[in-house]
């Protein structure tokens, strides 16, 4: 139809725009900036686009075949960074993709993942990552993996990331797993096997609004003695979204675990939190807390004494618990 | 200058209607540091939440700079330049202490800018700015943290409520200072809920409520006295010795 080839000359001339737009959203590249420092993989409607490899991390085409790269950091590397962003700019655009992180031992990594959906079209778009980390004997890696969702259409944007990390002896990983706005349905789902003496470190934050849906099943094997787990998750709930949350923390060995839920819900929103721990070892210790509670009125009413409107208050307490 | 007309508060109770405040009538003049005290339940902070507007009276009006303000929202109450230091303060999680002194002022502020408030109130503002204003900080910190977002707002009307609550010893004297300092300001007027007889000698007028009522005002060097003998006898409502002012550390 006219009108509907008319949208699409649209999108495609504004298609640098979106991407940089949606690159600056979820892996904070500003394109304008000139180069990325370290190596860097830009996924963009199902091709790889951009890539550069650095003499200590190398990224490439995945032997199996499947969609998807490997990211080999050579043992040893230290302080190197590693861009992985995906967007999607075509409406009705599905992808599954499979990244493998090898982390060489004793390296110091930051791997900046993220996928942005951008949907003016009607169908539903959708990006499924598996992402699987082998991390080395003493490797430490902060990971950061932000999803965002726009655009005019009734598409939906559906983001569902299966994360599986696999921890040698005393190494170490920090992830931050973020869902800004605008992602239609998720379902995550991540799990880890910690190794003797492995830490690990999961700060989740999200944001639902409208009538999304969310859910985010984490469980944690610590299979290693000495090894130690922290799982943080922090949301809110607004309009009629859905959220669920089901980590897990699984001692079969001398070890610490903690996980901590908290929930800000609002309007007719509806969330679920079910941490759950298990202890196979008698050294085992798991604790687990969760609440879920609407916006203090004694915050809002302090910050109205500041000058703040109430949705002004409102936000800035959002913002600040989900930072 | 702030002025209350007949001012009544009634909250819904167990056994029918309560009446918290009866018919409150005053005139704060611009440039005056106005002590409230009296007996715990007598209606004080009540009062000074409807100066806020965190309560809405059940009748009577009230009036800042000559504009009725009795049904504006707290946000509008604020913007005019009424401020309010909460006897209780909210804890944020996740919001440090730098953007609330940041949402007091209005503006963003370095380290030092933050310390000029901080150390008014005996807080290192070196230790303090990146930490939150959550659980994790004690009771007197955060009231002092309280003290400070009012302090960096820097309004037309401040509002006390009992700031003495909670702190030691030697934070209350920086802080009888600091309300020192605020007095030599012409243009800015404080009232201040507190029990104690260091702050009362800071008033230029004490007001007495008990039962809901003004039982005593005027200016300090007339009330004073009387609350130091013993103003019991001479109350119209008799209340408990716990509220008679009290030395810091007698408590």
């Amino acid at each position: 139809m006219p009108t509907d080839s008319k949208t699409n000359q649209t999108a495609q001339i504004d298609i640098e725009a979106v991407s940089k737009r949606l690159l600056k959203a979820v892996a904070d590249i500003d394109l304008d900036a000139g180069k990325m420092e370290g190596a860097f993989n830009l996924r963009r409607d199902g091709d790889s686009v951009e890539r550069f490899s650095t003499k200590n991390i190398e990224i490439r085409a995945r032997a199996d075949g499947k969609p998807g790269i490997d990211v080999v950091v050579k043992p040893g590397t230290q302080g190197e960074s590693v861009h992985i962003p995906v967007i999607l700019t075509e409406s009705g655009m599905n992808e599954m993709v499979y990244n493998d992180f090898i982390i060489g031992d004793g390296a110091d990594v930051t791997i900046i993942a993220g996928c942005a959906i951008h949907n003016c079209g009607h169908d539903r778009s959708e990006h499924d990552g598996v992402h699987t980390f082998m991390i080395g004997k003493g490797a430490k890696v902060r990971y950061s993996e932000k999803h965002y969702g726009e655009g005019e259409g009734t598409g939906e944007r559906v983001l569902n990331p299966t994360t599986n990390v696999h921890m040698a002896e005393d190494s170490f990983i920090e992830m931050e797993l973020t869902q800004i706005e605008g992602v239609s349905s998720t379902i995550r789902d991540t799990v880890a096997h910690l190794g003797r003496g492995a830490r690990l470190s999961v700060v989740e934050k999200l944001l639902t609004h409208d009538s999304q849906t969310a859910v985010s099943n984490i469980d944690i094997h610590l299979d290693g003695e000495d090894s130690s787990a922290r799982i943080i998750s922090r949301s809110v709930a607004k309009d009629h979204s859905k959220q669920e949350f089901r980590p897990v923390a699984i001692g079969n060995a001398g070890c610490r675990a903690h996980i901590q839920c908290d929930s800000i819900i609002m309007d007719h929103a509806s969330v679920r939190s079910i941490p759950a721990i298990e202890a196979n070892h008698a050294d085992a210790q798991i604790v687990h807390e969760a609440a879920i509670g609407r916006i203090n009125n004694d915050q809002l009413i302090k910050l109205e004494t500041l000058g703040l409107t109430e949705e002004d208050a409102e936000q800035v307490i959002i913002n600040a618990f989900l930072e | 200058m702030l002025e209350l007309k007949n001012v009544s508060f009634h909250a819904a109770g167990a056994a029918g209607n309560v009446e918290i405040l009866n018919n409150i009538t005053f005139a704060l003049p611009t440039g005056r540091i106005l002590v409230i005290t009296g007996p715990n339940g007598g209606g004080k902070s009540t009062l000074a939440r409807l100066v806020m507007g965190i309560e809405q009276p059940t009748a009577g009006q009230i009036f800042w700079d000559g504009q009725d303000i009795t049904h504006a929202s707290i946000t509008e109450r604020a913007q005019k330049g009424i401020g309010y230091a909460f006897q209780l303060p909210a804890k944020f999680k996740g919001i440090k202490i730098r953007k609330l002194l940041e949402l007091a002022g209005g503006h963003e502020m370095d380290e030092m800018q933050c310390c000029a408030y901080l150390s008014r109130v005996g807080l290192c503002a070196q230790d303090y700015i990146d930490r939150e204003a959550d659980a994790s900080l004690s009771g007197g910190e955060l009231k002092r943290i309280e003290i400070a977002t009012l302090l960096a707002r820097n309004p037309q009307l401040s509002i006390y409520d009992e700031p003495e609550a909670g702190i030691d010893l030697w934070s209350f004297s920086m802080l009888v200072e600091t309300f020192k300092d605020l007095r030599q300001s012409a243009n800015q007027s404080i009232i201040i809920i507190s029990h104690q007889e260091r702050i009362l000698q800071l008033a230029d007028d004490i007001m007495v409520i008990a039962n809901g009522q003004i039982t005593q005002y005027g200016p300090r060097e007339e009330v004073l006295p009387g609350l130091q003998v013993d103003s019991l006898e001479d109350s119209a409502c008799p209340a408990p010795a716990a509220w008679r002012p009290v030395a810091m550390g007698a408590q």
